[in-house]
């Protein structure tokens, strides 16, 4: 069993060295079996894994060797398969494929068809480590693993310097992030005089709420989470990120990694739980994120960004639903967001794909009857997010309202505010693109074709999972169990002890709750359909004429403008004035001073060496008598 | 029969190997210079077999010998290339060699 | 006594004999003075019982190697020795570096004690037998290893020798 489950990560890891390494030497369709194949052979051993689970239930930490041994730090490579890792892996797995599956023939034309696959092989070995690590130095080396991905997928089309640029800019925003990860660990290290989860959390336990020890740690941990996870003020990365091939999006940018920062909190939920201001914290940071988001969706034209501020203003909910302690309701919205938002991305992708490249949603319109299948499963991801029962967003969004609901009545205005604009941008995108007529060029009107069937039937998969993937957890008053709260509750047994209970919503005020939220999404959905549809007025008016409010919206509040002003060009200036002054006054001078000593003294001595046979013998002697001399000194 | 003490040898040794090193220093004939770096090897080698002789010691005479067989090759390859330079130069003065530089 | 007026005859004719090796204005003078000193060395052997020593230095030194310089002056045709001699200045600073030369090492020297002093006109070792027997024992690799040497001198000697370019 424990072959099995090493073979997981080893599986991905081998198709990026063969993928890797081969390059050139592999043809293309061989790259078409390896890549999504070693991804398909991970799945089917994580189901294996989770059908087996009861042979980890005694012993969930699983060793296999001692990696780094020192003494007073023993940290050994070992992996942990309990409820979450499971239900991580299955997604990363089998996301992962589904994705991989599309890719094929999303990528067929590109020259990088072989580097891609290695960079997505190895990307998902990064994730796998992330989720499976027993302790946190591997996860993070998969942390690191999945930046570093990210980073050579988001440039993966190198040549365009604007990619470059927007790659750069995503590995340097988690660095910062990483760092307040690395701090926490240490700081971690020092507290508890171990990196295991076992050994970290059985302490935690015993420790008192508040504890200030435990505040700092979960703080620089979040840091670490708000970097990899975009949130407020470390998301201006994700939008930039959308340069890298859709599939890259749709795995990395939406389903997986950004996904990385709600499962390290989960995972580290009894710290949480105990330092109520990082909650605190926390809640503020994924509520702001969820609205700020939001709002600036709800302005853009490029298909893709959309989607990007979707997915931090989903991230933001997860955050939300952390922070009031409904780790099993940020894991569902993780799980089913994930279904939801790969679906929307590769459905974007399709659409991409079908006009040649064109990303701007006012030169769409009208694609329902050219792209019957990607319009139907786009509709399906729409309502998904959206939050209309029955399908899959609906559940998990309204379990972490209901526990905000719980925790306080203002942040649930906040939250179904989030939850209505969430609606509304995304009606506006399906809208735009789908209905009406075409706005593009007569070209484009030509070439208009559905995609392939591998691009179809990954759509279709996730579809189905975005439809259907609610019901692994359906809530008590529809008559479900709870299955998904049930199966991760050991996880968050500790947690949920420590955390002051509140009494569970009477029927009839959950009743409540869910029926004007979903009034007020649908009113916003006929908002979008009025607006959008009805009127008539396709195509979206100029920026410049909107209101002072709504204009400074679409331009993402300027928030990339400010983080110019205030940490790029001071950073600038201090680096040009250490480079003009420090570097070219005094290092530089000193460097050439030595260069300029060794050369004037070597051209005054030089003439010591004068050629003459003699004159050396001379100054032979001259040495030997002194080396006696100094010999009898001494 | 009475011998000297040691220390008449290392003297005169000293001695003996000081006029060597003259000689190299004051000539610039390259043929006499070959000649007092024999005058400085022999003293060595006399002082070698004194040392043998004093301490009883047979390996220091063993040492003179082969200082010789070397001896013997270094001149003979040392007046080889003197003949050489004298062809080339017509000269045998130290000071024309004076190529031995940056 | 005698030992001693033996060893100070021949020390004075071999350091009178190298002065004179320097002296002479002539390098075929200066040739024969060395064969001089080197006899009187050899005379110096002998008084230390080392006779295969005594033997093998008059035969190399006194017999191939002054052959050999002979031979080399009268090829050459040398007959006048310095064109034009060092400046005095030279010479001066010179003979400064050797006299101290020869301070530092009669300073080395002066301390010097040697332990358990054997009578060196007493000891055997440095008779032929006792030697060979050495020499073909302990000795014989380097022994055969200068062979080697012989031969690759010669060979380069002829090497040098010869007229036309190589």
């Amino acid at each position: 069993m424990d072959i099995i489950l090493l073979l997981i990560p080893i599986f991905p890891l081998l198709g990026f060295l063969i993928l890797g390494l081969g390059l050139r030497a592999i043809p293309r369709k061989l790259t078409a079996i390896i890549g999504p194949g070693m991804i398909l052979l991970s799945f089917i051993f994580s189901i294996f894994i989770f059908l087996n689970f009861h042979y980890f239930a005694i012993s969930p930490v699983r060793y296999f060797f001692s990696w780094i041994s020192l003494p007073g730090l023993n940290i050994p490579f070992a992996f942990l398969v309990d409820p979450l890792s499971c239900l991580m892996l299955l997604i990363v797995t089998g996301v992962g494929f589904i994705i991989h599956f599309y890719s094929v023939g999303y990528m067929k034309e590109d020259p990088g068809f072989n580097r891609f696959f290695a960079y997505m092989n190895l990307f998902v070995f990064s994730m796998l480590l992330l989720v499976l690590g027993a302790n946190y130095p591997i996860m993070f080396i998969g942390w690191e693993g999945v930046g570093l991905c990210s980073y050579l997928l988001i440039g993966f089309w190198f040549k365009n310097h604007d990619y470059n640029n927007a790659a750069k800019k995503a590995f340097i925003m988690n660095r910062i992030g990483d760092l307040g990860f690395l701090l926490g660990m240490f700081m971690l290290f020092t507290t508890f005089n171990s990196l295991g989860y076992a050994e970290i959390f059985a302490h935690a336990k015993w420790m008192a709420s508040g504890n200030i020890t435990l505040t700092t740690i979960t703080l620089l941990l979040f840091v670490g989470a708000v970097g990899k996870s975009a949130q407020i003020p470390l998301y201006t990365w994700l939008p930039d990120a959308m340069a890298g091939p859709t599939p890259v999006s749709a795995l990395i940018h939406a389903a997986t990694m950004v996904t990385a920062g709600v499962y390290m909190i989960a995972r580290s939920g009894i710290l949480y739980v105990l330092s109520p201001v990082t909650m605190t914290i926390i809640g503020l940071t994924g509520l702001a994120t969820a609205l700020f988001a939001a709002v600036i969706a709800i302005f853009q034209n490029d298909i893709k960004k959309v989607l990007a501020y979707s997915t931090i203003s989903q991230l933001g909910y997860m955050f939300l639903g952390l922070s009031v302690g409904a780790f099993t309701g940020a894991m569902f919205h993780l799980t089913t967001h994930a279904f939801f938002k790969a679906l929307l991305f590769l459905g974007a992708g399709s659409v991409i794909h079908a006009l040649g490249g064109e990303q701007d949603i006012r030169k769409m319109g009208g694609l329902m009857n050219k792209l019957p299948k990607t319009w139907f499963t786009f509709l399906i991801g729409t309502i998904a997010i959206a939050g209309i029962p029955p399908l899959s967003g609906f559940f998990s969004k309204d379990e972490i309202l209901s526990a905000v609901f719980r925790s306080s009545e203002w942040l649930w205005v906040f939250a179904v505010a989030g939850s209505m604009m969430t609606a509304f941008y995304m009606f506006r995108l399906l809208f735009l693109t789908f209905f009406n007529r075409f706005r593009g060029t007569d070209e484009q009107h030509n070439h208009l074709h559905e995609s392939p069937w591998v691009m179809t039937i990954p759509l279709m998969l996730l579809a189905m999972l975005a439809f259907f993937g609610g019901f692994i957890n359906l809530p008590e008053i529809f008559g479900g169990n709870g299955g998904l709260e049930n199966f991760l509750a050991p996880v968050f047994a500790d947690a949920n002890a420590v955390m002051a209970k509140q009494p569970p919503l009477s029927h009839a005020t959950e009743w409540t709750l869910m029926g004007t939220t979903l009034l007020l999404v649908l009113a916003m959905a006929a908002l979008a359909w009025y607006r959008f549809v009805r009127s008539g007025r396709d195509v979206v008016s100029e920026v410049n004429k909107q209101p002072a409010l709504i204009r400074i919206a679409a331009n993402k509040f300027y928030i990339d403008e400010a983080y110019e002003t205030i940490i790029q060009k001071p950073l600038l200036r201090l680096s040009r004035f250490l480079h003009q002054v420090v570097e070219i006054r005094f290092i530089d001078r000193i460097v050439d001073g030595v260069g300029l000593l060794v050369i004037r003294t070597g051209n005054t001595v030089r003439y010591i060496q004068s050629g003459n046979v003699g004159f050396y013998m001379f100054i032979m002697i001259i040495g030997i008598i002194l080396v006696l001399f100094f010999n009898i000194l001494i | 029969m009475a011998s000297v003490p040691i220390h008449y040898y290392l003297f005169f040794c000293s001695v003996l190997f000081c006029i060597g090193v003259l000689g190299v220093l004051i000539k610039r004939n390259v043929l006499i210079i070959l000649m007092s770096i024999e005058l400085m090897i022999n003293s060595i080698n006399l002082l070698l077999a004194a040392f043998s002789a004093y301490t009883n010691d047979p390996a220091g005479q063993i040492f003179v010998f082969f200082i010789m067989v070397v001896a013997a090759a270094e001149v003979a390859i040392g007046l080889a290339i003197v003949v050489l330079i004298y062809r080339t130069t017509h000269s045998l003065d130290i000071d024309v060699l004076n190529k031995l530089k940056w | 006594m005698f030992t001693e007026y033996i060893f100070f005859f021949l020390s004075v004719l071999a350091l009178y004999s190298a002065v004179m090796v320097l002296a002479s204005k002539k390098p075929i003078h200066s040739v024969l003075f060395l064969t001089l000193t080197f006899f009187a060395i050899a005379g110096h052997y002998v008084l230390l019982n080392a006779q295969f020593l005594a033997v093998v230095h008059v035969i190399v030194y006194a017999g191939a190697i002054m052959v050999l310089f002979l031979f080399t002056v009268m090829l050459l045709n040398l007959n006048n020795d310095e064109r034009s001699p060092k400046p005095v200045w030279a010479k001066t600073m010179v003979s400064i570096a050797s006299g101290m030369l020869l301070l530092v090492l009669i300073g080395i020297f002066r301390t010097y004690d040697i332990k358990s002093a054997a009578d060196p006109t007493l000891t055997q070792i440095g008779l032929v037998k006792n030697l060979g027997q050495i020499l073909f024992h302990e000795f014989l690799l380097p022994f055969e290893i200068s062979s080697v040497l012989f031969l690759t001198a010669m060979v380069g000697a002829v090497l040098l020798g010869k007229k036309e370019q190589i």
